[in-house]
Formats: C-alpha cells, sequence, structure tokens
C-alpha cells in the first residue's frame, strides 16, 4: 500500500534535496588544479594573493550555481512540457525555444555584435530574446486554430519550428568564418563556463518566477494528464492552467539556455528517472526532478572539467553520454 | 434538478444542438439517446459546463451554472467520459485522489480523511483491491469502474442539494460482461446515494436498463422527451434510427428491450 502523498514528498525533497546539496557543496573542490577550501574561505588573506579563493570564486563557484539553475530548471521545464503536452517525449527544447535561442545567438556572434545591456553580454541577451520570439511565434499559431491552447498544434508549430530555424542557424553560419564557426559550435553543444555571477544574477529572477508558477502548476498537470474536458470537470480553469504552463517553462528554458547553451539531455532524462523512483504524481515529481536535475548536470560539469585536464569537455557531451545508455539500460531493465 | 433551457451550440458554422431544452429531476437516471451525430456528446458537456452554449442556459437548482464558481461545480457535479488515457504511470488510488481535487485548497495535499473517502469509493465500485496497480494496467471494464470511483470520491462530500453524475457512452468500449457490470454499478449507486445521473448512450437497451426517463435527441433537437416506457416505441425508435424494431418488456430482465428487425421504408432520417 502507497504511503501518503506528504510523507512521500517529504521523503523524495529530503532524498534529492541532500543529493543536490551535496553536489553544489563538493563540486567546486574538485577540478584539475586542487584546492584548499581553509585557504579558500580565509578572510585574513588578501583576495589578489589567494590562489585558491579565486580559483574556488572566480572559477568553479560560479559554475557550480549555473549548473544547479540551470539543471533545475532544464529538468522541471521538461516535467512542464511532457505534462502539458501529455507526451512522456516532450522536451524543454520540442516547442522551438532552445532553436529560437540559438538563432539569436548565432546571429550575434556572426555580426560580431558585442552591445551590453545592464552590464550583461550581448550572446545570452539575443539568445533570450531569441527564444522569445520563437514562444511568442508557437503560442500565437497554437491560438490562431482555437479559442484555447490546442496543444497538437504547439506540438507540430514547435517542431516546425525547429526545423525552420535549424535552416536559418545553417544559413547564418554559412557567412561565418572559421574562428566564429568555432564559438557556434561550442554554444550550441552547450557549456557552463559562465566565469561570472552576472548571468546568474540575469537569469535568477525569471527562473524564480517560472518555479513560483511550477508550485502552483504540479496539481494542475496531475489532472491535465487525464485530458483537457476531464481536467475542468474537475474545477480548474484548464486554459490559465496551460497558458502558466507554456509560459513558465518556456521562460525557464529561455534562461537556461541564455546561460548555458542548449544542453541536451537533461529535460528528457531527469524527470523519466525520478518517475521511476517517486511515481506519476507531478506534485513529488516537479520539485524531485529539479532538485535531481540540479544535482545531475553539476555532476556531469565536474565529470567535464575532470576527464581530460586540461582541457574541459563541453558538458552538453557530458550529458548525452552518460545520460543516453543510462536511460536506455533503464528503459530496457524496467520492460 | 438540472435544468437546459433552449440550449444552441455550434462547432464552427456547423450547429450541434438547435433549441435543446430538458429537466432531469433530482434522484433520477435519465439517458440522452441518439444516433451518432445526434449532439448527445455536446449536449453532456453543455450541462456539465465543459461547453458554453451560443444561447440559451444551463441551471442547478435555479442557479445558472456560467454564474457557480468551477471549483463549487465541481464538487457537486462529475463527468464520467467515454474513455480516460492518462498520459502517465498513476496508480489506480492517485486516479481515485484526483477527484477529492476541487474540495482542496491551491496548495493543499490530500489528508487522511480524503484518502478514507476515496479507499471507500473506490471499495463501492469493486476496484479497492488494485490501489497500488498503475492504472494503465487495467482492463477496460475496470478503468471504467475507477473512473467512476474517482467521480463518486468528487461528489462525497457535496454541499445541499445532493450531486450530479454525467456519463459520456460509459459502455461503448466495453464487451457484454463489463457492459452488464458498469450497468448493475449505476444502478446500485443511484439506490444507495443522493446521486442524481444522467447518461449519453447510443445502447437501447442499456438505456431501457438503467434509466427511468429518456431524452431522444435527433439532429440537435429533442424528438422526445418523458418516461422511459412512453419514450421507447417502436415509432421513436423508426423516427430516430430509421429501423423497425420491436420493443418489448423482457420478463427476466424486468425492463423493455428493443430488437431491431428492418430498416425502415423510405430509409432513416438521418
Amino acid at each position: 500500500m502507497n504511503p501518503p502523498v506528504r510523507r512521500r514528498l517529504l521523503v523524495a525533497l529530503g532524498g534529492f534535496g541532500a543529493l543536490a546539496a551535496a553536489a553544489i557543496v563538493l563540486a567546486p573542490l574538485a577540478g584539475s588544479t586542487s584546492i584548499d577550501l581553509r585557504r579558500a574561505l580565509n578572510p585574513s588573506l588578501p583576495f589578489a594573493d589567494n590562489v585558491d579563493a579565486q580559483i574556488f570564486f572566480v572559477a568553479r563557484l560560479p559554475r557550480t550555481l549555473a549548473g544547479a539553475l540551470v539543471g533545475a530548471a532544464l529538468a522541471a521545464a521538461g516535467v512542464v512540457f511532457q505534462g502539458l503536452l501529455r507526451n512522456p517525449l516532450a522536451t524543454p527544447f520540442t516547442l522551438g525555444v532552445s532553436a529560437g535561442a540559438a538563432l539569436g545567438a548565432m546571429l550575434v556572434i556572426t555580426t560580431g555584435w558585442t552591445a551590453a545591456w545592464s552590464g550583461l553580454p550581448a550572446i545570452p541577451l539575443a539568445s533570450f530574446a531569441g527564444s522569445t520570439g520563437a514562444v511568442a511565434i508557437v503560442y500565437a499559431l497554437a491560438r490562431a486554430r482555437h479559442g484555447g491552447l490546442s496543444t497538437h498544434v504547439l506540438l507540430l508549430a514547435g517542431v516546425t519550428l525547429n526545423a525552420f530555424f535549424s535552416a536559418l542557424i545553417l544559413f547564418v553560419q554559412y557567412f561565418a568564418d572559421y574562428a566564429d564557426l568555432y564559438r557556434m559550435l561550442r554554444w550550441l553543444v552547450g557549456d557552463l563556463d559562465v566565469a561570472s555571477y552576472q548571468p546568474i544574477a540575469a537569469a535568477a529572477p525569471l527562473l524564480a518566477v517560472a518555479f513560483g508558477v511550477f508550485a502552483w502548476l504540479a496539481r494542475p498537470l496531475n489532472l491535465l494528464s487525464l485530458g483537457p474536458d476531464a481536467a475542468g470537470t474537475r474545477g480548474i480553469d484548464v486554459r490559465t492552467a496551460q497558458r502558466a504552463a507554456f509560459f513558465s517553462a518556456s521562460v525557464a528554458t529561455g534562461a537556461a539556455v541564455s546561460v548555458a547553451g542548449p544542453i541536451g539531455f537533461v529535460g528528457i532524462i531527469i524527470p523519466h528517472l525520478v518517475r521511476l523512483m517517486v511515481g506519476a504524481d507531478h506534485r513529488i515529481v516537479l520539485p524531485s526532478s529539479a532538485l535531481f536535475g540540479a544535482a545531475f548536470l553539476v555532476g556531469c560539469d565536474v565529470v567535464a572539467r575532470t576527464l581530460m585536464p586540461p582541457v574541459e569537455v563541453p558538458v552538453g557531451v557530458i550529458t548525452a553520454i552518460l545520460g543516453g545508455p543510462f536511460f536506455l539500460w533503464l528503459l530496457v531493465r524496467r520492460g | 434538478m438540472l435544468r437546459a433551457a433552449d440550449v444552441e451550440f455550434s462547432y464552427g458554422l456547423t450547429p450541434v444542438l438547435r433549441g435543446v431544452s430538458l429537466e432531469v429531476p433530482a434522484g433520477s437516471v435519465t439517458g440522452i439517446l441518439g444516433p451518432n451525430g445526434s449532439g448527445k456528446t455536446t449536449m453532456l458537456k453543455v450541462l456539465a459546463g465543459t461547453l458554453k452554449p451560443s444561447a440559451g442556459s444551463v441551471s442547478v437548482d435555479g442557479v445558472d451554472l456560467s454564474r457557480l464558481p468551477r471549483r463549487a461545480v465541481a464538487r457537486r457535479m462529475a463527468v464520467v467520459p467515454q474513455e480516460t488515457h492518462l498520459a502517465f504511470d498513476y496508480t489506480v488510488l492517485e486516479v481515485a485522489l484526483m477527484g477529492r481535487y476541487p474540495h482542496l485548497g491551491a496548495f493543499e495535499i490530500e489528508g487522511p480523511a480524503d484518502v478514507a473517502i476515496a479507499r471507500e469509493a473506490l471499495a463501492a465500485t469493486g476496484t479497492a483491491g488494485f490501489e497500488d496497480r498503475p492504472f494503465g494496467t487495467l482492463s477496460g471494464g475496470e478503468k471504467q469502474r475507477v473512473i467512476i470511483a474517482a467521480a463518486l470520491a468528487q461528489l462525497t462530500g457535496a454541499a445541499d442539494g445532493g450531486s450530479f453524475l454525467l456519463l459520456d457512452e460509459p459502455t461503448a468500449a466495453l464487451d457484454l460482461a463489463y457492459q452488464l457490470e458498469v450497468s448493475t454499478l449505476l444502478r446500485r449507486l443511484q439506490r444507495d446515494r443522493p446521486v442524481t445521473i444522467v447518461v449519453s448512450t447510443h445502447d437501447l437497451n442499456f438505456a431501457a436498463g438503467l434509466c427511468g426517463s429518456l431524452v431522444l435527441l435527433s439532429a440537435g433537437r429533442v424528438l422526445a422527451a418523458g418516461g422511459t416506457a412512453d419514450v421507447l416505441t417502436p415509432g421513436n425508435v423508426r423516427a430516430l434510427y430509421g429501423v423497425e424494431a420491436d420493443v418489448r418488456r423482457h420478463e427476466r430482465a424486468g425492463h423493455l428491450v428493443v430488437v431491431p428487425v428492418a430498416r425502415a421504408a423510405g430509409g432513416a432520417e438521418r
């Protein structure tokens, strides 16, 4: 007999929370250069002379925090998109958000635009603008045929827009020089090489709003999995819930991609792994996925930094290499 | 009392309901009958508030449905669709507990009383033994009984005035044994609980065995309405389906049965 939801939620939050906390605390200590944490945190040493503190606070802590935020955002957005579309194969990138972001980033790289706004560099700004544009187009298309939000049209429009933006990206790349092409490739693979707290500070308010909406969405997503009509007869405003899901998950995805590029696999593998462990209830799956996503991406980044020192492999490569086979093994084992 | 007055509804430019009026007295079992495309399911959705009529109104105990808050309606009115496919592997108990959501605050988690209500509803539908099983592993009949249990859990603790259970072709996807099972279950529920049942179906014999009154819909209009014995006549069956049928009382079943015999001369009015 299943224990009550409250107890299952507390156990899941405790377990995944401890995992995420351990990853965030331990990750800055790992790397090609070993550091002394006591020395790094010693306030009596001048920062300019304290190499351990510089490595800890400038090189490792920002990317660990970025990894935690991006991992949590992509995993939770994956859960929300899967619930909204009633499709377990949906990812945060299915509806064209990442392709729009990528087009924005590619345009900035190829034009060499460097203008900054509020201290933010041009590439994250352009990628967030691109993702917002893609979201607006997909939403307008999904609204055009129905008064409400057609999830079928959302899905088809998103997939088509993905292909269209990919073609535009190839077109832009065709005119880029070799140096820009390399930067584009690095960005498209996904990387946590943030090297400052600025992108994190810029993305954090957006993610905070998105996570606030996610907390409210967990129960409506359970009902939406019965279908929109059945959900409506259980007392929820289906249109409001669908719009809230679409926009909050899109904002979370756009913010995450603007920080680290389109890191693949986190948004699909984490929700599935979590469901295998805690069941289908979104009230447990959503927060658990956010915490596990944070721990997973931070862990993958440690592997990326330490696998072939001094070379740092892009973390997007590691998520796919680790995640893909593990996910397939789980599927076969479960079957 | 659930009442529809001069309800009209269109999908785009295609009119589906054309001035439908009907009354469902409290505690009754009312069937909405008609051929495919006659507007049965649409009428049920309008009665449930899922679709808003383009003209006319639906009222519950004299109060216009559109003026009632969604959650208040959900606490008094539950809908059982023809089939339920879940996107994820919820357990049977989790599905039944979803019926309690209209009774909870925005961030409230169901408590022991809600779990007890869900388990009682599962027991009432003979599905208590499945509570830890994934819903997707059940047979069609078992799934339908679990969804009816979720509806009962939803209606438990309804405010004054009793509750309404609306079922859309609940036996359409079921074999004969499961049809009988669902029919028996609904009769028992109506006898044991203060629930008013409205069922849309194209199965005349299922309706004859279950319903005290019928509303016959033809091309979005009410062809006939009243007590089952008065409405279920060979003439109405002919007008509705274009079929000559024998309508007789079956002694062992204890209700009317309809046996189609031949296509009516001149074809169907469809």
